[in-house]
């Protein structure tokens, strides 16, 4: 395996970098912020980030998808990372569409792939139900009845979750909540009676939902998969999505190096740019030296989520881990190389920061990672 | 078959017969070493043997070319026949700062001439060498050095003191910075010469360090006769020598000891108490967990430098960030070792802790982030040439 991308996925790349730094700006995110849009993303720019072929980044070819992979996928989100970009395309192509692809039956798949790759159709997915990532914690409640399942209970921290048209809900249809056994995964269509969606406002401006089931009624056509068997299914899925959330971390990350670097050339104090200060120009240099590290981990466990690697899981910790802890330092980094400037709401870097310790939970923050590579090795 | 697939079958066979079974046994300490050189002395007849039919093949120097002893490898094979060594834990056949310092230098820079007479008792390990950079009052600021060479025709007549030459009381020639123009600005009057240790004028001695061992010498050069034909490259270009070589220096540093050892997990649970297949000391476990996460980051950071490099442009300022980064894991891998064998590991002496080795590596490992240039050079060289951040 090379750690370097090939002349296919540098044009991929080029082409995403280039489209979500002229569609979808950090300055678009901020419009959004400040004009309170429920929907939190422009539709027209995610209209045409479908017509572009990115949602179908990870599916093959005779899936609908465009069969980039998951390195693919990392270098989309890369860019958005970078940029700031506000889109659903996270749930639709990292979550839903792969997971859909990998577990559900032709009818669910006929019914909701070509909408989720062209983009009419929003599904997200809910498996939190409190502060913390823990999909085997989960205790949302779905009793079998004579049609088919009754859910009762909570999802909360749903991303995309408060305009979506349909939600994937991991529940739990038997044994104890920490049992990784007896849970299922359920299609819950908007207005399906007995839900509730409230949307929560969260720092990073962006759209989550926090949703009740109160005994909603589901047919058993709404079971996606083995009844009782969802994680086997779900987990390398999730495992892939948070190495792209990774490259999201990573793209964010070096956006704060770089505009950080940029204005130390330019800011003055004491008579000379502050960036010919040794105290300042360290820091700047070991936050190089960690982003470069997070580069490669995270293109390595990308690269990996393409394959059948069987150390991949370990992999994928390792890069989330790492992924956060560098976003949390070149966040605070940036904020304190900026000084007062940093903290004001007209610069950029608030909306780094507050992005990045959304994505930095998402799907396990590092010291569920960190928890989880002990696990996995045996310590 | 392709190529490599053919040249990987045949590269295990000659292994299998080639490389002794003694010679496949991690090496117990620093002594089991082969540094070849005049004075060497063999351990076993294996290792003489495994560093004769290695060098044979130009096989301790694989991607050197053939005319001077090398083996003449592509990338790819030489990747493969490190993958193929490594597969049978087969030894280093030859340590030598001659290889991992000297030689690309001098393959690069060098005349033909110095080449033909030096090169291939690298490749052999019929001389060892050492190198003379830092100086008393040139540590950090190198190209502050002061030993002087002045010309005298057909020689140079070299007077200085050198400090820190590793292991300069066993080499047999020095690869030496001097200073031949002292009207010139302190980069532009260097220059870079060879020198055999026996010549009259040269004198070492051994600098005992805190972790008891002395691998560092004081040299003295008192009226040192220096042929020119011993001088590389043009006299005045030294400093642009140095650099290079130091590139090659600190890929080295920032890998040693690294990715090597033992998983610092894996020691921990065998001499940390566990319970239940977990560590029992929270604190420690979330540190391994940290420091092994940084250290499949940096691997893989090595990992995509190499292949960045093979697939067009150079290492460059990349090696500082490696340097910085390797050392200074490096030296929290020492220390959570400590943690994990808790007093044992103070032990200096004695057969229980195998004369102290993990002590004496931790104190070792200390000068990590100090030699080859220190961690804050490194960030300097990192701020300057890959950031762009200004002097002034």
């Amino acid at each position: 395996m090379q750690l370097v991308l090939n002349e296919e996925q540098q044009l991929l790349k080029e082409s995403a970098d280039g489209f979500f730094k002229s569609k979808a700006p950090v300055s678009a995110l901020r419009a959004l912020r400040d004009a309170g849009c429920d929907a939190c993303f422009d539709p027209d720019v995610w209209a045409e980030t479908a017509e572009m072929g990115f949602n179908g980044m990870v599916l093959s070819e005779d899936a609908g998808g465009i069969g980039f992979g998951y390195t693919g996928a990392g270098t989309v989100a890369e860019a958005m990372g970078r940029n700031l970009s506000a889109s659903p395309w996270f749930v639709n192509a990292v979550l839903s569409a792969p997971l859909l692809n990998a577990v559900a039956s032709d009818e669910q798949k006929q019914m909701w792939l070509p909408k989720l790759l062209n983009g009419s159709s929003v599904m997200a997915l809910a498996i939190d139900e409190g502060g913390h990532y823990d999909p085997a914690g989960t205790k949302l409640a779905a009793a079998e009845s004579r049609d088919g399942f009754v859910l009762s209970g909570m999802k909360s921290f749903v991303v995309e979750g408060a305009n979506a048209d349909a939600w994937l809900v991991l529940a739990r249809s038997a044994g104890a909540p920490g049992s990784e056994k007896g849970l299922s995964l359920f299609i819950v269509e908007k207005g399906t009676p007995g839900l509730v969606v409230d949307q929560q406002v969260m720092a990073d401006s962006r759209n989550y939902a926090r949703l009740t089931f109160e005994k909603v009624t589901l047919g058993k056509d709404a079971l996606v998969g083995a009844a009782g068997l969802a994680l086997a299914g779900l987990s390398p899925i999730l495992d892939r999505a948070a190495v792209v959330v990774a490259a999201e971390l990573y793209g964010l990350s070096s956006f704060c190096l770089s505009s950080t670097v940029d204005y130390l050339k330019e800011r003055k104090q004491f008579g000379v740019v502050i960036g010919t200060f040794q105290g300042l120009q360290h820091r700047a240099a070991h936050l190089f030296s960690e982003l470069e590290l997070t580069k490669s981990v995270v293109l390595k466990a990308l690269m990996a989520a393409d394959t059948d690697d069987p150390s991949f899981p370990v992999l994928a910790s390792i890069a989330k881990a790492k992924a956060c802890k560098t976003a949390e330092l070149a966040t605070n980094e940036a904020i304190q190389m900026h000084g007062g400037i940093g903290m004001t709401d007209e610069m950029d870097i608030g909306f780094y920061i507050k992005r990045a310790r959304s994505l930095q939970a998402l799907l396990g923050d590092y010291n569920h990672h960190a928890d989880r590579y002990a696990r996995l090795r045996g310590f | 078959m392709s190529d490599l697939d053919q040249f990987r079958d045949e590269t295990r066979a000659w292994l299998g017969e080639n490389c002794p079974a003694s010679m496949r046994e991690p090496m117990r300490n620093e002594s089991d070493a082969c540094w070849g050189g005049r004075g060497f002395k063999f351990k076993s007849d294996d290792q003489r043997h495994w560093l004769e039919r290695m060098a044979a093949r130009g096989w301790t120097t694989p991607t050197w070319p053939q005319e001077y002893g090398g083996g003449g490898l592509s990338k790819d094979e030489a990747r493969i026949l490190k993958e193929e060594m490594a597969l049978i834990n087969a030894r280093n056949p030859l340590m030598s700062f001659g290889i991992s310092m000297l030689g690309p230098m001098l393959l690069k820079y060098g005349s033909e001439e110095l080449k033909q007479q030096h090169i291939p008792d690298i490749v052999h390990g019929r001389i060892r060498w050492c190198q003379g950079y830092s100086e008393p009052g040139a540590g950090s600021d190198l190209a502050g050095l002061q030993t002087r060479a002045d010309d005298h025709g057909d020689h140079y007549l070299v007077n200085g003191q050198k400090v820190w030459t590793s292991y300069a009381d066993q080499a047999d020639w020095c690869f030496c910075l001097v200073r031949t123009d002292f009207d010139a600005p302190k980069h532009l009057g260097i220059s870079f010469i060879l020198f055999d240790m026996t010549w009259p004028g040269v004198s070492t001695k051994p600098i005992k360090l805190i972790s008891g061992s002395s691998p560092f010498c004081e040299t003295f050069m008192d009226d040192l006769k220096v042929p020119k034909n011993q001088l590389v490259g043009e006299a005045g270009k030294g400093w642009t020598y140095a650099k290079y070589l130091l590139t090659h220096e600190r890929e080295m540093i920032s890998e040693m000891g690294l990715g090597s050892g033992e998983a610092l997990s894996a020691l921990a649970m065998e001499y940390a108490p566990s319970t239940g297949g977990q560590l029992k000391d929270g604190f420690l476990r979330a540190e391994i967990a940290s420091h092994e996460i940084d250290m499949a980051a940096f691997m893989a950071t090595v990992q995509r430098v190499q292949h960045e490099a093979k697939a067009g442009g150079g290492v460059g300022a990349a090696s500082s960030t490696l340097k910085y980064y390797g050392t200074e894991l490096n030296k929290d891998r020492m220390e959570l070792l400590l943690n994990i064998h808790g007093s044992d590991a103070l032990e200096w002496e004695g057969q229980f802790a195998n004369n102290g080795k993990i002590a004496r590596e931790w104190l070792r490992s200390k000068a990590n982030s100090i030699e080859g240039g220190t961690s804050e050079v490194q960030l300097n060289i990192v701020s300057k040439h890959i950031l762009g951040l200004p002097d002034k």
